[in-house]
């Protein structure tokens, strides 16, 4: 399995990674950890002209804290989030994520924005990013934009990015103290994509949901919003017949394909059931 | 064809320089052109670690790495690893703990356990599961692979080791 030809570049800053990237055009692609461009590649679903390798610009690695918002180079690897005790203790959610994601091989190499960005609703960061109400900073040819997770998925393999931008930079902001999470996966074996998965974080005041954002995972054609969970959830005691209610509107709706991993069906009965412990996990480690 | 590019690095603490076209991958360099044929080609699918090769210090599958990503690393296959003619300590913990039966997933086996033993010297039995997970092995079911990690942890923490197949032990005495 060889890829078509191409030609490699290798830019050691951002506005040099830019300006190959118009000068190129659609015939270039922007290369992050290769976990899913290669692959493509190889069975050429992928055949690019020009490859720009971001993996040397160290602008765009790292985690840090400014304010209110943890910021995320988009080339940080998965075991690096992983492994940073800022987001252990700060942001737990995209690392419980994290450790979910494929094997320790490919967590060397994929990235945090090559996960985001490369839209296949298996991908498990898009939901996670919706549940943290993260943004992403988007360089382009005319400087920078900021734009909400909220949003950016638009469908399968189509995102908001415009032709000639670079993700560079994730942000997150830091949730509140008390703030319950979790990210439950349903995956057949380890390194699975997820039959589907949903991620929570929400906040209790007084025995009821005061704030909370939920996002499922590969049971559609990119992460979705349960928006109609969220709204009935809020203002209302989690007990079991109201997380029961609210899995039943993340369910109404998914629209997964049939594949190896199941029936339509039965996916959306497993999206329901991991909106279902997400919930019961993120309530149960939140401040009441 | 598209245009040769040269790349150069450190391959087992030598230097290399290939010409390679930016299409190929790292496991064909090795095997065919630099003839180190441990890592295998197991799936080619990025999914069964037998390519596995440590890069810059970290475990990855050379069959989704491209030569050209490796200017300037630092690569180590499993040629890298007996010294003078004696085992590594990983070798030695596969051998005593029966950790293969085909062998064909070893190399990427033990390279992997290499990284992992970097990183946490002492691993519990389920951290060695959970980052070694990446490795399939289709005849040991992995119990004597968790006992070789274990017993080469033990080792290379200076600690004595045992094997627990004791009659390795007096086939020897
Ligand atoms: C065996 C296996 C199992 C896997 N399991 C999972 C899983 O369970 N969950 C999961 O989420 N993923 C999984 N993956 C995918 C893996 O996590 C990829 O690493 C990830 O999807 C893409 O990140 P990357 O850094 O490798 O990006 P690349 O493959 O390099 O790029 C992916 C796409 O994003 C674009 N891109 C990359 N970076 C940027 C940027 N900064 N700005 C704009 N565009 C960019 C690229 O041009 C390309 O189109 C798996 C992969 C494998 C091989
Ligand atoms: S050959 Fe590379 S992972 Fe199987
Ligand atoms: S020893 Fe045969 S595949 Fe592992």
């Amino acid at each position: 399995m060889i890829p078509r030809p191409f030609e490699y570049h290798a830019p050691r800053s951002l506005p040099d990674a830019l300006a190959l990237l118009s000068q190129f055009g659609d015939e270039a692609k922007l290369l992050a950890g290769g976990h899913s461009l290669l692959p493509m590649m190889k069975l050429r679903f992928a055949e690019p002209a020009h490859l720009i390798d971001l993996g040397h610009i160290a602008e765009l690695k790292g985690i840090r804290q400014e304010g209110t918002e943890i910021r995320i180079g988009a080339m940080t690897t998965e075991n690096e989030l992983i492994w940073s005790k800022l987001l252990q203790e700060k942001v737990p959610l995209l690392v419980e994520g994290a450790r979910l994601i494929s094997d320790p091989q490919v967590r060397y190499k994929g990235t945090l924005g090559g996960d985001i960005s490369h839209g296949d609703p298996g991908n498990d960061h898009p939901a996670i990013m919706l549940a943290l109400d993260a943004s992403f900073v988007l360089a382009g040819p005319g400087g920078e934009r900021v734009v909400p997770a909220d949003g950016y998925f638009l469908g399968t393999y189509y995102t908001a990015l415009e032709p000639g931008e670079i993700m560079t930079e994730i942000r997150i902001p830091v949730p509140a103290a008390g703030t319950g999470w979790n990210y439950a996966k349903l995956k057949r074996k380890t390194g699975d994509f997820a039959t589907a998965a949903a991620a929570v974080s929400l906040r209790l005041k007084g025995g009821t949901v005061a704030d909370v954002r939920i996002a499922l995972t590969n049971v559609g054609p990119t992460a979705l919003k349960a928006r109609e969970a969220e709204d009935y959830l809020r203002g209302k005691a989690p007990d079991e017949a109201a997380i029961a209610e609210a899995a039943r509107l993340a369910m109404s709706i998914c629209e997964p394909v049939t594949d190896l991993r199941g029936d339509t069906e039965y996916k959306t009965a497993m999206a329901g059931e991991m909106t279902r412990r997400a919930l019961g996990v993120a309530c149960s480690r939140a401040a009441r | 064809m598209s245009k040769k590019q040269m790349v150069s690095f450190k391959l087992n603490d030598k230097e290399v320089d290939m010409v390679v076209e930016p299409r190929e991958l790292l496991i064909h360099t090795l095997r065919e052109k630099l003839q180190h044929t441990g890592p295998h080609i197991g799936c080619e699918t990025s999914h069964c670690g037998a390519c596995t090769v440590d890069m810059n210090g970290m475990s990855v599958k050379s069959c989704t790495v491209l030569t050209v990503q490796c200017q300037d690393a630092d690569v180590k296959t499993i040629e890298g690893f007996a010294q003078g003619g004696e085992l590594h300590a990983i070798q030695e913990g596969f051998m005593q703990e029966h950790g293969l039966q085909c062998g064909f997933c070893t190399p990427g086996m033990i390279t992997r356990t290499y990284r992992l033993l970097q990183e946490n010297p002492n691993p519990t039995e389920e951290e060695i599961r959970y980052w070694m997970a990446g490795n399939l092995c289709r005849c040991t079911g992995y119990q004597n692979i968790v006992k070789a990690v274990q017993y080469a942890a033990k080792k290379l923490r200076g600690e004595p080791v045992q094997t627990s197949h004791p009659l390795m032990e007096e086939a020897k005495a």
